[in-house]
């Protein structure tokens, strides 16, 4: 198997009074997607918010392709270029144009020329079937629309590794499955990634591995069918038969 | 009456002169019979409810114009408030005072304008090294938004001079204007800080997360949604300025108010005010309408963004 994108070891992070996150260890190898499972408040939001560091750890080891990007003398500007990020809401800027939205970091971040940036921005687009979006304003578009737009704009600066936090949870079901089309493409052409989320089916369909976060700590790991379908230990079975449950209500 | 007015504005809506066009994916489109009458049915109830406004109107305000020209004391109350002549008299002096007023108020737009930024900036960002700079600026906002203006303008205006320090200025129209801007300044910085703080806390993550720095993050994308939800408190406040820099003639500065003040006391006759405030009204009327249609547009925006 080749390198991993993403290596956290020991990983710990708490706010206040209240330990979140505690020995997290994970390997994520290059065109592979983890999958991280678990209650609300289990820590899944946290732990991807600490790998873009926008959440300063406790203790613990992260590196990106090698090199600790939780060193100090780090630039953390710098990482978050080569890491993209998409949450759950609110991603797109209401001010800008889709268009605008997508070359806004390509001009100011790596300082492409405006015609290059629009250049790659509606080659994106075209790709994913949302050129004639172009131009609207985020408030015109569905909500799946938005978090296909919200996903292409953190493909523009062509990141090393994709962080998805719950993006299909504030969707209703028909939107959902457009969103997670485009997350299938996206795996099917070698992006690395790592998600967050509460749809067993489409962890089912894109995870190479599934992690289950139980208070802050991973409880079980293996691949989908290992932990889906045949969990080992007692909580995993019994989130899992929570979801189920409330999938069928 | 709510009712009322909610079908109105459906009604508009669908009676629009481009109805036709703005439906009509096509050009097949025919409105049915049923859609037609009720058309019909709107445009003659819009019209009957203009008529009724109208006819109200004339009769509830021609009623009071009558009652109170009629009145026993209307002749000593227009003598004494609307002498129009000699009204017409001082309006030069007043409209040569006024242009102080704009004065003071385009020079303090720009200062309060940048201070405010300013001052909203250090109290929002979180940076270590600004810390100083944050308790002061906190202190600062409580102290001058809780005194009134009038004080600051003595403070300063008669305060500075009794201090008597070489190569500051005794010039009463800077301290006046001074006084102003300090005021203002505390106001529009919580104005500013307020909106900054309105924005949702993903945006700047989502900023920071496609590797914008702190700066790029401000200027690109909090600000800009920021100014736009505190564009009509802001509009308020330019108001309500203009309005103030009337308080710096207390200082002896001669702009609409004093210039009114002065024509006044030598005739007793209190038209010149009457005229200063008409003066001050051609101005911020305009203003004020242009607020409120600049707020209805921003609270239809952000429904639209389901954020209302
Ligand atoms: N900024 C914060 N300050 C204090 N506590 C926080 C903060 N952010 C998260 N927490 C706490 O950390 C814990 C983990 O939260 P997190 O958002 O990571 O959960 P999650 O697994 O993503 O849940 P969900 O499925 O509901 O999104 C929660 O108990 C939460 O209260
Ligand atoms: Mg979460």
């Amino acid at each position: 198997m080749s390198n991993s994108v993403l290596e956290i070891s020991k990983l710990r992070k708490s706010f206040d009074t209240e330990l979140v996150l505690e020995d997290i260890s994970i390997k994520v190898p290059e065109h592979t997607a983890t999958v991280f499972i678990g209650a609300s408040g289990s820590g899944k939001s946290t732990l991807l918010r600490c790998i873009n560091l926008l959440e300063p750890i406790d203790d613990g080891v992260i590196k990106l392709d090698g090199e600790e990007i939780t060193d100090v003398e780090i630039n953390p500007d710098e990482v978050r270029r080569k890491i993209g990020m998409v949450f759950q809401a609110f991603n797109l800027f209401p001010h800008m144009s889709v268009l605008e939205n997508i070359i806004l970091a390509p001009m100011r971040v790596k300082g492409s020329s405006r015609d290059q940036a629009v250049d790659q921005a509606e080659s994106l687009l075209k790709r994913f079937g949302l050129l004639d979006k172009a131009h609207q304003y985020p408030d015109r578009l569905s909500g799946g629309q938005q978090q296909r737009v919200a996903i292409i704009r953190s493909l523009a600066l062509n990141p090393r590794l994709l962080l998805l936090d719950e993006i299909t949870s504030s969707l209703d079901p028909v939107l959902v499955n457009e969103v997670l089309k485009t997350v299938r493409d996206l795996k099917a052409e070698g992006m690395t990634m790592v998600l967050a989320t509460h749809e067993m089916g489409f962890a089912k369909q894109v995870a190479d591995e599934v992690c289950f976060l139980k208070d802050g700590r991973i409880l079980e790991w293996g691949t989908p069918d290992q932990i889906l379908n045949k969990p080992q230990e007692r909580q995993t079975q019994e989130f899992l038969k929570q979801v189920n449950e409330a999938g069928r209500l | 009456m709510k009712n009322e007015a909610s079908r109105e504005d459906s009604a508009s809506q669908f009676n629009g002169e481009n109805s036709q066009s703005k439906y009509d994916f096509g050009g097949k489109w025919q409105p049915s019979e049923l859609e037609l009458a009720r058309r019909a049915a709107r445009a003659k109830r819009n019209k009957r409810s203009a008529i009724i406004a109208a006819l109200s109107s004339f009769f509830v305000l021609g009623g009071l114009a009558v009652i109170a020209v009629t009145s026993p004391g209307w002749k000593l109350l227009s003598d004494t408030f609307f002498k129009w002549a000699y009204g017409v008299e001082v309006l030069p002096k007043i409209l040569l005072g006024f242009i102080t007023n704009i004065t003071l108020t385009t020079i303090a737009t720009i200062c309060v304008a940048f201070f405010g930024l300013s001052i909203a900036l250090v109290r929002t960002s979180k940076a270590p090294a600004l810390t100083p700079f944050r308790i002061l600026a906190t202190v600062y906002v409580d102290v001058f938004r809780g005194i009134p203006m009038l004080l600051v303008i003595l403070l300063v205006g008669f305060g500075v001079p009794a201090l008597q320090i070489q190569g500051l200025t005794n010039n009463v129209l800077i301290l006046g204007l001074t006084a102003v801007i300090i005021t203002y300044t505390a106001y529009v910085a919580e104005v500013i800080r307020s909106g900054i703080l309105s924005i949702h806390p993903s945006q700047r993550a989502a900023a920071r997360s496609l590797g914008l720095n702190y700066v790029q993050t401000m200027r690109h994308v909090i600000l800009p949604q920021a100014f736009r939800r505190v564009t009509p408190p802001l509009l308020n406040d330019l108001v309500a300025l203009i309005k103030d820099t009337g308080l710096v003639s207390i200082l002896g500065v001669t702009d609409a108010v004093r210039a009114a003040q002065i024509a006044s006391s030598r005739s007793f006759n209190y038209t010149p005010y009457v005229m200063a405030a008409i003066v001050f009204l051609l101005i911020t009327i305009p203003l004020t309408r242009f607020t409120d249609r600049t707020l209805r547009k921003s609270i239809e925006q952000q429904n639209a963004q389901g954020l209302a």
